[in-house]
């Protein structure tokens, strides 16, 4: 990954401006490059990193393993992409192993998750099982501990 | 009756440690601790805390029950991996069981090297400004330290023609610290070898603190140990702080001919013994794994450079772009400061710290000393700050 996009994705907020001085380049290349990331879906959007856990009525999220059926064309393709259509689905993967989708889940209760599981999911034709984890704690997120770290004594000056 | 007792024991402390004035840089740190909210540029280590891989082995050695002395010249297979990554960085090979030898960082290894071969009365070269234990270590050993300036006209850059000017019959030893902590400079091949050439003419024997090579930015650091006819001179010295981010593991090592390293040796038995194995067993990890530590923090480094660099010519002060280390050391002279009036009033009005130029000897005047090792958010709203200040001067 080049050092625009690191920056990115550390910082999506970083400005133009400052993303040119941190890397030496005038501002309009930073701009044009921005607008070619965006153009070739390599940047596909610009999201905050949220801690949930601290939000009121925190939604709740389960990682839920999907074992398919594939078909004669197209593999698993055509039901993975139905699945993650969904708006109760964030994440989607294709995973090797003992199932064949990785789900993350979300709804406002728990009752939401399973019925969205029992009652739309499972009865998807395709869907031969399911395995549901319901997530407790985050500890990171994308890159981003979500503790806050102890105080560091680090001193101020040092030689 | 008290006063005289203090009067007494203040007496009998030895001349030439009495003499050696308190560090510039730990009356600013007292300052600068009792404020509180100060945005600090005035470190001189890695902001990144230790690769997770490396503190991991230091648990497991702790788990393990691994807490004893190590040999005198450190863990072997320690040393082994120090030849084998030195032989990488360098092209010189050296022998893990007579030319290594572990030290409690690159200061200790300092300090026994200078133990080592000065006598009273002899003369040690060393470049201004500089890290701030040059000059005391060599007092320390009853050596005379002769300073040999370089300027930012030069970008802090050591010369034959300065080095001549300054050399005797008594010079015994030149020290080097390449790329050089404060000032950021670093030395083209055809510039080391000037000074190569001048250390073989003169027979010299070169002490070079090479900490801060893994963070050159624009070339690849080129040692001194790569111009022939230098290893049989030369004591390298490096160390896991800086480029490993581990300064509180406390773990620096030299490299040396054998009738030197043992030299070393004998002073670090009876005065050290061994440097911890904890911290030995981490640094074994660190060369066995590397990772993409270094890569990773580098580059990190890179990008603030370019910002803060850029930030100091937009507000208009004079600042050379240095080529490694992690600090930026700017002109301030324009405002008719003393660095150290320049480093107080920036710190009474917009409470950010960084370091008087002086703190590095005399010729540092006229500048200060920026630490890049530090979050990007607080060196945007430091050069903010330092923006207002320069307005109102």
């Amino acid at each position: 990954m080049n050092e625009l996009l690191k920056l990115l994705k550390n910082n999506a907020k970083e400005s133009p401006e400052n993303l040119a001085k941190l890397l030496g380049i005038p501002v309009d290349e930073v701009t044009r490059r921005i607008a070619e990331y965006e153009k070739d879906g390599i940047i596909q959007g610009y999201q905050a990193v949220i801690n949930e856990d601290k939000l009121d009525g925190a939604p709740v999220t389960a990682a839920i393993e999907v074992r398919l059926t594939a078909e004669r064309e197209g593999g698993f393709n055509r039901v993975a992409e139905r699945i993650s259509r969904f708006p109760e689905v964030r994440s989607a993967f294709l995973m090797s192993g003992g199932y064949d989708l990785l789900l993350f889940v979300s709804g406002n209760t728990l009752h939401e998750v399973a019925s969205f599981v029992s009652e739309k999911l499972s009865t998807l034709s395709g869907v031969v099982g399911t395995g549901t984890h319901f997530m407790l704690k985050t500890y990171k997120r994308n890159d981003v501990l979500m503790h806050i770290p102890d105080e560091n004594e680090r001193p101020q000056i040092s030689p | 009756m008290k006063t005289n007792a203090h009067k007494s024991l203040h007496s009998r402390i030895a001349s030439h440690v009495r003499d050696i004035p308190r560090s510039g840089i730990r009356d600013f740190f007292d300052i600068v601790s009792s404020r509180d909210d100060v945005i600090s540029l005035g470190v001189g280590e890695p902001d990144f805390v230790t690769p997770w891989h490396i503190r991991e082995a230091a648990i497991k050695t702790l788990e393990q029950g691994i807490t004893s002395y190590t040999p005198n010249l450190g863990l072997p297979s320690l040393r082994k991996e120090i030849s084998g990554y030195v032989k990488k960085i360098t092209g010189t090979t050296y022998n893990p069981d007579t030319e290594i030898l572990i030290a409690v960082g690159v200061s200790e290894a300092m300090d026994l090297a200078v133990r080592a071969l000065i006598e009273p009365g002899d003369e040690v070269l060393y470049h201004e400004p500089c890290y701030v234990s040059y000059s005391p270590v060599i007092t320390f050993a009853h050596g005379i330290p002769v300073k040999v300036e370089t300027t930012k006209e030069n970008d802090f850059k050591l010369t034959r023609e300065a080095l001549e000017k300054k050399v005797s019959p008594k010079t015994k030893l030149l020290m080097l610290n390449y790329p050089t902590n404060p000032t950021g400079a670093t030395l083209s091949r055809e510039e080391i070898n000037d000074i190569a050439e001048f250390a073989i003419d003169h027979d010299l024997i070169v002490l070079t603190d090479e900490i801060y090579g893994e963070l050159s930015y624009d070339q690849p650091h080129i040692s001194i140990l790569e111009t022939p006819g230098m290893r049989e001179r030369t004591i390298y010295l490096h160390g896991f702080s800086k480029a490993w981010a581990m300064t509180g593991f406390r773990l620096g090592f030299s490299c040396a001919p054998p009738e030197l390293t043992e030299a070393m040796m004998k002073i670090h038995q009876y005065t050290m013994l061994c440097a911890p194995i904890l911290s030995q067993k981490a640094a074994i990890e660190a060369l066995r794994n590397p990772e993409d530590d270094i890569a990773t923090m580098r580059e990190s480094y890179a990008v603030r450079r370019n910002y803060m660099h850029n930030a100091f010519l937009e507000i208009g002060i004079d600042c050379f772009l240095p080529g490694g280390a992690f600090y930026m050391f700017p002109d301030i002279g324009k405002f008719h400061l003393s660095s150290h009036e320049f480093a107080m009033k920036l710190l009474e009005e917009e409470n950010v710290a960084l370091v008087p130029g002086t703190a590095f000897g005399e010729c540092g005047e006229g500048s200060v000393r920026c630490c890049y090792a530090t979050a990007l958010d607080d060196i945007k709203e430091a050069m903010i700050r330092i923006a207002r200040f320069v307005r109102r001067l």
